[in-house]
């Protein structure tokens, strides 16, 4: 009897059902997503040189050791599951393509440290850490964060460009022709976010395997549109310029600091477009995309809270069943 | 057109069906030496033990008994000697109970004589002028006899534990007096004489066979059959979908006693008054379906009787889900099918009615599946108690490391590691599986159980509030609309053991109201 000596020598497990898992482990999908990721970060290259190379190398490098030191420091499980990888290209593909090595890594880590590790580690932080990391770098180093350079133009020399929503941008040539180039991506702005058509696709990628709620992406990007019209701008443009097609795709979309329902879902991402169209219309700043979604980052527990989905057969004469219960007593 | 076709069901995942014993036909395993049977196999009250260490028991005797209103019989499945009275763990409350452990008595012709003696005095009851027994086989006198249901009756009121004469009691409560096993040919006779047996008599036959749901659940299924009066019960729904893996159970009862079957749910849905019956059976068994349809067909039936096939999706045989895909009323929450006028029964359910109504014969054994990662899985009719080291013991259980005993279906089964372990009326399978430990990860809120989740809840919060003790927020969250199917857990990328907290969550909440 092999079995009964098993069992004499604590070999059988006991566990709780289910006996058998899916097996498509948080690793594996952040894998995947990092895979994805890759189109934007080999655009980066092509548009931007390999300067952008070092920027999402140093920033995803960083992240890894950091968040590797302080597990250790914690003296909690290191598990190599991809997530700090995400962090730090997301990271780098939000800066601009001139930025110093040093201020990425000093961006990366306080994405890291701070604003995931801080929190308990993956799971537990509330905020998006590529954002918030994108947010402190822009408050501590306002003028290299806002330097902005054309695509293509790896001299040194070269001269600076204003971010297409800024006031000063000037078309140059038809409308036709500034679609095309935002849709493209020829067209000065961080080093991940100039080329709508890479996000896109990565982003349908995301959707057709099921790894981001369709929701968030749509509504976002429809919430913004709706408004830039409402606001009398243009819709075409308001959509393509600046970090939106990123932020709604990879960034809203995180599943640590979004909603868990889809009704919560929508409404995070509504919130997002909502305030992305007031920071774009009434701020001092140009781009209003990485504060929204931080903003509704914050709004995220609450959502959770308060919009539960009803559960099958749920009776609205609950409320009543309890006073009749009191009544009794 | 009898089968119905339907679609929907949007919750729920695909699970690789892994149904191995699919074409395995049931064998009969072997009656064990030594059964250990537990007193409460059911949902309800514990019985208590009729018998003491050294007494003598029959196959079919009963052995415990309860006076609570929520209760099923306990009787003993073989013949022999009571050696002792045990306690054992019922896995599905967690809590203590009595079990009797009989051993097979050597001497088979000392209890036969006993038996014997007392079918004659029960028969001098019951007859004012009982026909005397030629041999020592009591079933040939039952046969004899013409008013076999006044006969079975006063035999039922006299004594409940010796009714039952394995193999050759068809006469009992039909008249029938063919022994044969193969009912194929005088089915109609069945339902002819089903006809005439009182409703009243039927429930009493059922709930003196100790027969409970065979589904899982082991609801004493007396009592699902007398719905309260307030509700009126429209429909019958018979459960033959078997949606968790592995499982074949009762796809090899409805192709191999498909008569049996359906002579079963005709019972059930005389005395539930009803002539809406639904078979409800997933479409990867096509065969049972065409094998039903034709049954239906030759008795005549198919105005009442209908087959519904159904998306093979998990957890589509869970009660709730069930009724919602077929009728699309919803069970409310907290409340019994019986509230949108609908009973559930399971296939076996309704094969273990036939024996006790048509034969007699009270639940004693069951099909069980013994599958996993096993050379040849089967399907085997057990007598009830017989030890998971029996059975292990008859198949090539794999050496390796690793490895789980699965009491149950691979999705909601538990595992267990005693091999002194008995079958239970609620146990349909039993999986032999190489499992690896998964360590648990953060949970990355990726809501990937609430998509699944058939209630519409969020398993995730509640393993947040079970480790952080907060059990009352999880009332908050519904926790008591789980019906434990496992599939959050399935789907979870950080292998979060999502149902073990529910279980958890809900077994502190029981507690402390």
């Amino acid at each position: 009897m092999e079995t009964r000596e098993l069992i004499k020598s604590g070999e059988i497990l006991i566990s709780h059902p289910p006996h058998i898992w899916k097996g498509f482990s948080t690793a594996k999908i952040m894998y995947i997503v990092l895979a994805i990721l890759l189109l934007p970060a080999g655009a980066a290259v092509y548009f931007f040189g390999l300067h952008a190379l070092w920027v999402m190398l140093s920033s995803t490098a960083t992240a890894i050791l950091v968040e590797f030191i302080i597990r250790k420091l914690r003296k909690k499980r290191f598990v190599m599951d991809g997530s700090a990888a995400i962090t730090g290209l997301l990271l780098a593909l939000t800066l601009p393509p001139r930025i110093p090595i040093w201020m990425v890594i000093v961006g990366s880590v306080f994405s890291i440290a701070i604003v995931k590790e801080a929190f308990g580690g993956l799971g537990y932080n509330i905020f998006n850490p590529a954002l918030a990391g994108r947010a402190f770098l822009a408050i501590c180093f306002p003028v290299r964060m806002t330097e902005w350079y054309l695509p293509g133009n790896f001299a040194v020399d070269a001269m600076t460009s204003a971010t297409p929503l800024s006031e000063s941008y000037m078309y140059e040539g038809t409308k036709a022709a500034v679609y095309k180039d935002l849709f493209f991506g020829n067209i000065a702005g961080s080093i991940g976010e100039t080329s709508a058509m890479i996000i896109i696709i990565g982003g349908l990628i995301l959707i057709s395997l099921r790894l981001i709620d369709w929701r968030i992406p749509v509504i976002y990007i429809g919430t913004v549109a709706a408004g830039a019209l409402i606001f009398g701008q243009d819709a075409v443009f308001q959509i393509f310029a600046g970090g939106l097609m990123l932020g709604a795709f990879f960034m809203a979309t995180d599943y640590v600091t979004s909603p868990v329902t889809p009704l919560g879902r929508s409404i995070f991402a509504f919130g997002a477009g909502v305030i992305t169209l007031l920071i774009r219309n009434y701020s001092a700043m140009p781009e209003g995309v990485c504060f929204a979604i931080l903003i509704m980052n914050a709004f995220t527990p609450l959502i959770d809270k308060y919009i539960k989905p009803k559960p099958f057969g749920y009776l609205r004469k609950r409320a009543k069943l309890k006073i009749k219960d009191q009544v009794k007593v | 057109m009898t089968v119905i076709r339907k679609k929907g069901f949007t919750n729920g995942i695909r699970l690789d069906e892994n149904k191995k014993s699919a074409y395995s036909p049931i064998q009969i395993f072997k009656i064990p030496s030594r059964v250990i049977i537990p007193l409460q196999q059911h949902i309800g009250a514990e019985c208590e033990p009729l018998v003491k260490k050294g007494d003598f028991v029959l196959e079919g005797q009963l052995i415990g008994d309860s006076s609570e209103a929520i209760s099923a019989r306990i009787h003993s499945s073989i013949n022999g000697v009571v050696s002792g009275i045990l306690k054992i763990v019922n896995p599905s409350t967690s809590t203590i109970i009595n079990a009797v452990e009989i051993r097979a008595h050597e001497n088979p012709e000392t209890h036969l004589h006993n038996r014997t003696n007392k079918t004659e005095e029960i028969r001098e009851k019951a007859s004012p002028a009982p026909p005397k027994a030629t041999d020592n086989i009591p079933s040939a006198a039952d046969a004899a006899i013409d008013d076999t249901i006044t006969f079975a009756d006063d035999i039922l009121k006299a004594s409940d534990d010796i009714h039952y004469d394995r193999g050759d009691t068809l006469s009992f409560n039909t008249g029938i007096t063919k022994t044969t096993d193969d009912i194929t040919s005088y089915t109609d006779d069945i339902l002819a004489a089903v006809d005439k047996i009182p409703v009243i008599r039927l429930l009493e036959i059922i709930k003196n066979s100790g027969i409970v749901g065979l589904g899982g659940a082991a609801f004493p299924t007396h009592i699902k059959l007398s719905p309260p009066a307030k509700n009126k019960i429209d429909t019958l729904i018979i459960n033959g979908c078997e949606c968790e893996p592995y499982i074949t159970s009762d796809h090899r009862l409805m192709l191999e006693y498909g008569h049996e079957v359906i002579c079963g749910i005709y019972i059930i849905s005389r005395i539930l008054k009803t002539g809406n019956v639904f078979i409800a059976i997933e479409d990867n068994k096509e065969d049972a379906i065409i094998n039903l349809e034709n049954i239906i067909y030759s008795l005549g039936l198919e105005k009442s009787f209908k087959i519904v096939s159904l998306q093979s999706k998990y957890p589509m045989g869970a009660e709730k889900v069930l009724i919602y895909n077929i009728l699309r009323r919803k069970v409310p929450a907290g409340s019994l099918p019986f509230d949108v006028g609908v009973v559930v029964n399971n296939v076996g359910t309704s094969r273990a009615v036939y024996d006790a109504v048509i034969k007699g014969k009270p639940l004693i054994e069951r099909v069980i599946t013994v599958t996993g990662d096993i050379e040849s899985p089967v399907n085997l009719m057990v007598r009830i108690g017989t030890l998971l080291g029996d059975i292990i013991e008859s198949i090539h259980a794999p050496k390796d490391k690793s490895l789980k005993l699965i009491f149950g279906g691979p999705m909601t089964g538990f595992s267990i590691n005693n091999m002194d372990f008995p079958v239970t009326k609620a146990i349909n399978c039993i999986l032999v599986k190489h499992v690896s430990k998964q360590a648990e990860n953060n949970c990355i809120r990726c809501s990937r159980c609430v998509s699944v989740c058939p209630m519409n809840l969020m398993p995730l919060m509640y393993a947040s509030f079970v480790k952080n003790n907060k059990y009352d927020a999880c009332r908050e969250y519904y926790i008591e609309s789980c019906i434990e199917c496992g599939s959050c857990a399935y789907v979870c990328p950080a292998s979060i053991p999502l149902l073990g907290y529910i279980k958890t969550g809900k077994s502190v909440l029981a507690r402390n109201n």
